[in-house]
């Protein structure tokens, strides 16, 4: 998993290079793109498990890439169950893996 | 209540094209999408199209969005990205869950909708892990994004979406360790599978996944062949080193606000199941509900365009905006395009499967009534 | 060697009994092969022709037929397939030499005088070759023609280059 820097058809990323902007998932700083979804800025940075089921603990990544499946289920912000492959990533946006349907955190006053 | 003469569900290539063919007969359109950006899965098809001129053949898909989308600015159409439809009800009312935040309730003469269709998965032990996904999944992470899923990629399924994602990962720098096919033949086009197999990349016919297996996520794939009654063959088992397993299998229409407002459906294998019944001009048996593009049927891109246009017109058409003599003469023009992309080896079965859907409203022959 | 539907690549006679594929060819100079094989509707091979050499007769679906005495292997059918199964090949480049001019769409390209592998249908490598030319002119909308000379004996099988390795 890694930025495709170079491509035959789309061309170098540098050319079509957008803002580069600080995410924090698991308390670790990384960054993304900016305007591409959280899902795409965890891959690119090599994370592949998003969330880890109730009973068993069994990874999850993701799976449709459309917003239909919510494989890719994550705490956004302090906010459970946000599919990370249809919302766009924020500058200093908090991700952290989920557990289970997750838990409420500090949203910031957002809801 | 909001009023507008044509709503569009959907900006993907359907949805684009009925809104500028509504909007150029004078209609007021208003797009609604549910994604930040319109365009559908359009802007993923970074392969040059096939057809003959005036279906824009040799033109890649993303360059044929960026006219799609230039055409539609150009006429000023009103867009609503992030927004949601939630319902369509009393045939002519759709509500709509705007930027995630406030419910707008709406009245259209005419909707167009234009969903599309969702990748089916198939099951196998391990299908859970990272690392399995859909096929569209990971073109859009290569293609729109910029993120290779994987650098071993095992592809399920050798119709066209499966040849040509496995050679648009192979563009974006992957190793596709194969691409397994459940059938004895191959499904996709010969020139698709053609440039894939002289990429190095094997296939395997009447091969389907026994297992995927890893801790965290998929690390090998065990595949193994099928007898022609889908029983796995002892001794044929085959361990692949993949990072990543892509799921080509299908699509299926995505219906649920058709039925939702009352669309009868009909069910139609060929073009993925249960779909919304239609005639030629792409209405349903809701008069003022029209549908377009893979909701109607799974086709391609180039089909979901052509179809878009017959409804915008034909919407445009049944509100007056066009008259008579004039939206026949135009309608069987798109009717014949339409007919030529569903001609030959592999386009005949739709054309058939859509014209017993045309039959079975009882209107077949032409697209402007 | 069980054809396009099983190997996914065209097998010698799939290859023979389609129009688009010259027969035994004597000719020394540039000739089109066209290894298309399926009736799927598309034509702009027929329409990029300036000479007329490639006809689709009954519509859009037929196999494109080339007229090998009209055509004169100057190539613009190539980067205009879809399905990039267009190459230009000649059998005596210079002696003991063929040439093929084919589409390619990875990256790196390979640069003017690399060595490079030529792979057959399946994707093997099967003799060493020589970059005579890369051409990517705008028109060709990012399909670059590459033209590499390989050993003669090998003029049947070779088909496109390894690629090379990416990043």
């Amino acid at each position: 998993m890694r930025r495709i820097e170079h491509h035959p058809i789309l061309g170098d990323l540098a050319e079509t290079s957008e803002e580069r902007i600080p995410i924090t998932v698991d308390g670790k700083t990384l960054y993304a793109r900016k305007g591409e979804m959280i899902a795409a800025a965890l891959m690119a940075n090599g994370i592949s498990v998003f969330r880890k089921t109730e009973k068993k603990k069994s990874p999850r990544g993701i799976f449709c890439g459309i917003g239909r499946c919510t494989d890719c289920v994550m705490i956004v912000n302090g906010i459970p169950n946000v599919r990370t492959c249809v919302t766009p990533v924020e500058e200093n946006m908090i991700i952290r893996t989920q557990e289970g349907s997750g838990e409420w955190g500090d949203t910031g006053g957002k809801t | 209540m909001e009023k507008r003469e044509v709503i569009i569900v959907g900006a993907g290539p359907a949805g684009l094209s009925a809104a500028v063919e509504a909007a150029t007969a004078g209609c007021g359109v208003l797009l609604i999408d549910e994604n930040s950006k319109p365009g559908g899965q359009l802007f993923k098809q970074i392969h040059k199209f096939f057809g003959s001129q005036e279906h824009k053949a040799g033109i890649r898909g993303i360059d044929i969005g960026k006219r799609l989308l230039e055409e539609a600015e150009n006429l000023h159409i009103e867009v609503w990205l992030d927004s949601e439809v939630c319902g369509i009800f009393d045939a002519n009312k759709v509500w709509v869950v705007r930027n995630k935040k406030e419910t707008v309730l709406l009245q259209g003469d005419r909707i167009i909708i234009a969903t599309g269709a969702s990748e089916n998965a198939v099951h196998f032990p391990g299908w859970h892990l990272p690392g399995v996904m859909g096929a569209g999944a990971a073109q859009t992470m290569i293609n729109i994004h910029r993120v290779l899923p994987g650098e071993k990629v095992l592809m399920v399924g050798s119709g066209n979406v499966g040849v040509i994602v496995s050679y648009q990962l192979l563009q974006a720098g992957a190793e596709v360790v194969g691409v397994i096919e459940a059938a004895p033949r191959l499904g996709g086009y010969g020139v698709h599978t053609a440039k894939v197999r002289r990429a190095g990349v094997p296939f395997f016919v009447s091969h389907v996944v026994a297992a995927a297996e890893g801790k965290d996520r998929v690390e090998k794939v065990r595949i193994v062949q099928v007898d022609p009654r889908w029983n796995p063959v002892p001794g044929t088992e085959k361990t692949l080193k993949a990072d990543t397993i892509c799921l080509a299998t299908g699509l299926t229409p995505l219906t649920e606000l058709a039925f939702l407002a009352g669309c009868e459906s009909t069910y139609s294998p060929v073009l993925g199941g249960h779909v919304p019944w239609h005639n030629s001009a792409m209405r349903t048996s809701v008069r003022h509900i029209f549908i377009a593009g893979d909701i109607s049927g799974v086709e391609e891109a180039s089909t979901a365009m052509e179809e878009g246009r017959m409804a915008g017109l034909q919407a445009a058409a049944s509100l007056g905006h066009v008259d008579e003599a004039d939206a026949m003469i135009r309608g069987k023009a798109i009717q014949a395009r339409l007919d030529a992309l569903r001609s030959g080896l592999f386009g005949e079965k739709r054309k058939n499967a859509k014209e017993s859907i045309f039959s079975a409203m009882g209107n077949s022959n032409n697209g402007a009534r | 060697m069980k054809g396009v539907k099983i190997d996914g690549t065209p097998s010698a006679e799939e290859l023979h009994a389609s129009p688009g594929f010259p027969q035994e060819s004597i000719r020394k100079g540039p000739l089109a092969f066209i290894e298309c094989v399926e009736e799927i509707p598309c034509n702009p091979c027929a329409t990029a022709c300036p000479r007329g050499a490639i006809t689709l007769e009954g519509g859009l679906t037929a196999l494109p037929r080339l007229d090998a005495e009209l055509c004169t292997g100057c190539g613009l059918c190539i980067s205009v397939c879809p399905g990039l199964a267009i190459y230009v090949k000649a059998r005596e480049h210079e002696p003991g030499f063929s040439s093929i001019l084919f589409p390619y769409e990875y990256y790196p390209l390979p640069q003017k005088g690399d060595p490079v592998e030529c792979v057959n249908r399946f994707g093997k490598s099967i003799c060493s070759g020589t970059v005579l030319s890369v051409r990517t002119a705008e028109k060709l909308d990012r399909t670059a023609l590459i033209k590499v000379s390989f050993p003669q004996a090998y003029f049947d099988e070779v088909i496109s280059i390894k690629r090379l390795p990416n990043q």
